[in-house]
């Protein structure tokens, strides 16, 4: 579990240093007035430090989904010891699907990089090739799957090949859920939405591709060492 | 709504956000069914999780009744009573506690403790309900298919759980799998929302340390259950693969009926170190919102300021962080490390630190308060009397030494039930009596509330405090019979029986509480805003029950904290939180409108 406690500790540090700033040195019971009013969270009287409430919400559940992968990994790290494990050869084309969530990333990047400057059509052009590049590598891993299960390497055989279906799985279905944002996303821009709208989504795509392709490195360089 | 006074906008910072765009539904149905304001969703969760929490009280009835008078009773077999044992504990801990306090109180007194006027993202959180409700009805299913649902105990630990010989083996474990994954999937929509609300939504003049106390506990309970349930995720997704696809993440090489199974190498103590990641913390998920309420409970009802607030607050936070170092205490027998051992117990008992802290000053609080000892009130006590009684057994179990030979037997049932089951319970009714005049305008009656109160609580009593003493003789529990064991004396059966006669009648004595609250809706009495002269924000709002949005036209502003109670010099002897210093009401509160004479007693400086 060492993995799930370095992540949570770290976590947690972060959650205390932030809470530790809010509040030690205030002192609500001090009656009313300006004193304990200035010191505000992220919030308060709204965003204080412009944060949209869905960009803490993302945030909020990149660091629930990091738990979930960080649980996996512990679970790897600890199942991994045993003696029936046989590691298993990751076919190259995993290379390859790597690439394209590469360049989904940088993408959307590209895209994003559009919105700040105010070029409409990089940032369309950026979400569409990440979205496209993102749904090319679910495919990818689909014909991965096959290539395994037809070479004999099914997930019951052994359980190398169980954690590498569950673990692509599972990276996956998240992509699959940030490609639902994505749509929303498209669909605005196609309907020629509130550009600010559109630019958030824009935004909160790269953000998730980004930490999905971090993830996925971090799952390929575990599966292709161990 | 704030009584602003000329100069008020000086005390707090403007408005950086914008105000919230409601969803205005135009039918009845959009309104109470498919609803997107926070209150009715809390209506939703609540009423919901009641409902299957009434099935898991039935379950334990039976459950009683076999204990009590074995082999009376030709409908329980062995089967079903694993199945009755199951599924209590899981409908008990997750579908009722944890829905109730999380999506119930949640949803309801976060948005109106904040100052908002919703949830910050209302569809997800109308998903959330649905999703849980799904999750219900899909452990409810679980009862109805061939061979009923899983009788592995509610900690579903392998290889019995998914083994043939196992009640519920077959469909049931499935069953009941998938919905726990459904319920961590709806719980993360509602989650999300809960922490952002809290973050970005509180109104002006609302700082973190101006919250109340029953916001912080919702808030890191929430943190704590967003964090902990994806180890529950985890256990579940590879528990149903090696069921359904022949995985062997937890099976072990076995021979069951005589023939080898397909499974080969899976680690069994893998799957417990995930359930109690989850498991551990999952305490705390339920007694942090509980700490929380009853704070504020008995600081409303003592009229007496929370003593030490910043000190509460920072026990929450240890307490949540300490959590995710306990786990393994629940793993003592399973053959770990002596320096595994030592280092889990240290931590356990390091949580004792925080958890004492804070019932030092509730204690604390009520001295010398001018105590209101109405029905929320005796509620609050009760908890604070059983939090206490299972917390020293608690110390009891966190060393190794002690564990060993009382692990499995009725003195963790008694321990768990004090701490985790009717500590929260009696929270759960004590802020049930206490914003029920909010949520329906309406009070619940005086008298047959503490005839519920008396009855439940020392009934409570006279069902766990006996069950020590059986723990201690040894007498195991999960058990459908004990026959002639030599060890457990005549008298242990005999004192079975009174256990069983004692829940069944606390059982029965539930029927006045619902009576209360049906009756109490048509016929209480008028409640008005503030029957119980709080300050907090949600007994502020222009309507009883608040309308959709909260605050009426204007959010309120907030010039103080939440426990302004015995104010000398104040009309009455408490100041809302939106009062401003500048009301001409507060012309005799001294130091009302300056901060360098602000009025604090030592007491209340932690």
């Amino acid at each position: 579990m060492t993995t799930t406690l370095v992540f949570l500790g770290l976590l947690m540090a972060g959650v205390v240093w932030w809470l530790v700033r809010q509040t030690l040195h205030v002192k609500p019971w001090l009656g009313a007035g300006v004193e304990g009013v200035q010191d505000f969270g992220i919030a308060g009287a709204g965003a204080a430090k412009g944060l949209a409430p869905v960009k803490v919400a993302l945030a909020v559940f990149l660091a629930v989904a990091t738990s979930l992968f960080a649980l996996f990994l512990s679970a790897y790290d600890i199942r991994m010891e045993l003696s029936d494990w046989r590691p298993l050869q990751e076919p190259d084309l995993l290379w390859f699907n790597s690439a394209l969530l590469v360049l989904g990333s940088a993408a959307l990047q590209w895209g994003w990089n559009g919105a700040k400057k105010g070029d409409e059509t990089q940032r369309n052009r950026g979400l569409m090739a990440g979205g496209v590049f993102a749904m090319a590598f679910i495919v990818g891993q689909l014909v991965v799957w096959q290539e395994l299960n037809a070479a004999g390497f099914s997930i019951s055989a052994n359980p190398a090949n169980a954690f590498f279906y569950t673990l692509t799985a599972i990276h996956g279905l998240h992509l699959l859920g940030g490609l639902v944002a994505w749509l929303k996303t498209a669909n605005r821009v196609w309907r020629g939405d509130d550009p600010a709208r559109i630019d958030l989504g824009v935004e909160l795509c790269t953000v998730y591709w980004h930490y999905l392709l971090v993830v996925w490195l971090v799952l390929f360089g575990l599966l292709l060492s161990t | 709504m704030a009584d602003i006074a000329h100069d008020a906008d000086s005390y707090v910072p403007p408005v950086e956000t914008e105000e919230m765009e409601l969803y205005h539904p135009k039918t009845w149905i959009g309104k109470y069914v498919w609803s997107q304001d926070a209150k009715v969703i809390a209506v939703q969760y609540s009423l919901t999780a009641i409902a299957i929490g009434l099935v898991a009280l039935v379950l334990s009835v039976m459950m009683r009744l076999q204990l009590g008078f074995p082999h009376t009773f030709a409908i329980i077999d062995p089967s079903n009573y694993l199945q009755f044992v199951t599924m209590h504990g899981m409908i008990m801990v997750i579908y009722l506690l944890t829905a109730l306090f999380l999506g119930g109180f949640g949803n309801y007194l976060i948005p109106l403790m904040c100052g908002a006027r919703d949830m910050v993202f209302p569809y997800v959180n109308m998903v959330s309900y649905w999703v849980y409700l799904a999750a219900v009805l899909i452990l409810v299913a679980s009862f109805f298919v061939p061979g009923g649902s899983t009788g592995a105990g509610w900690t579903l630990y392998p290889p019995q759980a998914i083994s043939p010989g196992t009640p519920g083996s077959d469909m049931g474990i499935i069953l009941m799998l998938v919905s726990l994954v459904f319920f961590i999937i709806g719980f993360t929509m509602g989650g999300l929302n809960y922490v952002v609300t809290v973050l970005q939504a509180r109104t002006r003049g609302m700082s973190l340390m101006r919250l109340p106390l029953t916001v912080w506990g919702i808030f890191m309970a929430t943190i704590l259950a967003l964090l902990a349930f994806p180890a529950l995720f985890v256990s579940a997704i590879m528990m149903i693969l090696d069921r359904l696809l022949g995985t062997s993440f937890f099976m072990p090489a076995i021979v069951s009926m005589g023939d080898q199974t397909s499974y080969d190498g899976g680690s069994p103590i893998l799957f417990q170190h995930l359930f109690w990641f989850f498991g551990h913390p999952e305490v705390y998920i339920v007694a942090l919102p509980a700490f929380g309420i009853v704070s504020d409970l008995l600081s409303v009802h003592a009229r007496r300021a929370i003593f030490g607030y910043r000190m509460m607050v920072w026990a929450i936070i240890a307490i949540g962080a300490l959590s995710f170092v306990v786990w393994a205490h629940h793993m003592y027998v399973s053959g770990m490390n002596p320096y595994f051992g030592f280092f889990f117990a240290t931590t356990t008992l390091i949580i004792a630190v925080p958890t004492a802290l804070k019932v030092y000053n509730w204690v604390l609080t009520l001295w010398r308060g001018n105590i209101r000892l109405n029905v929320p009130m005796l509620f609050a006590i009760g908890f604070v009397f059983t939090f206490i009684n299972g917390g020293l057994t608690g110390l009891f179990l966190g060393n190794v030494t002690i564990d060993l030979p009382l692990s499995d037997t009725y003195f963790v049932v008694a321990h768990f039930h004090m701490v985790m089951a009717v500590s929260p319970i009696l929270v759960v009714f004590g802020a049930i009596y206490h914003w029920y005049p909010k949520v329906t305008g309406r009070m619940l009656d005086e008298t047959l509330g503490k005839i519920h109160f008396w009855l439940t609580f020392l009934g409570t009593y006279a069902i766990y405090f006996p069950m020590h003493y059986l723990g201690f003789e040894g007498v195991p529990r999960r058990y459908f019979s004990y026959g002639d064991t030599a060890f457990i004396s005549d008298s242990a059966h005999d004192l079975n029986t009174a256990i069983s006669i004692a829940a069944i009648f606390v059982a029965l004595v539930q029927i006045v509480f619902f009576y209360n609250l049906v009756v109490s809706y048509f016929r209480g009495k008028e409640a008005g805003g503030n029957p119980w002269e709080a300050t907090t924000l949600e007994w502020q709002t222009p309507k009883t029950p608040p309308e959709h949005g909260n605050f009426g036209p204007e959010l309120p502003l907030v010039y103080r904290w939440a426990y302004d109670y015995g104010v000398p010099g104040a009309p009455e002897d408490y100041i809302p939180q939106n009062v401003s210093p500048d009301d001409p009401r507060l012309a005799n509160v001294t130091g009302a409108g300056d901060p360098a004479e602000a009025r604090s007693t030592p007491e209340n400086v932690s």
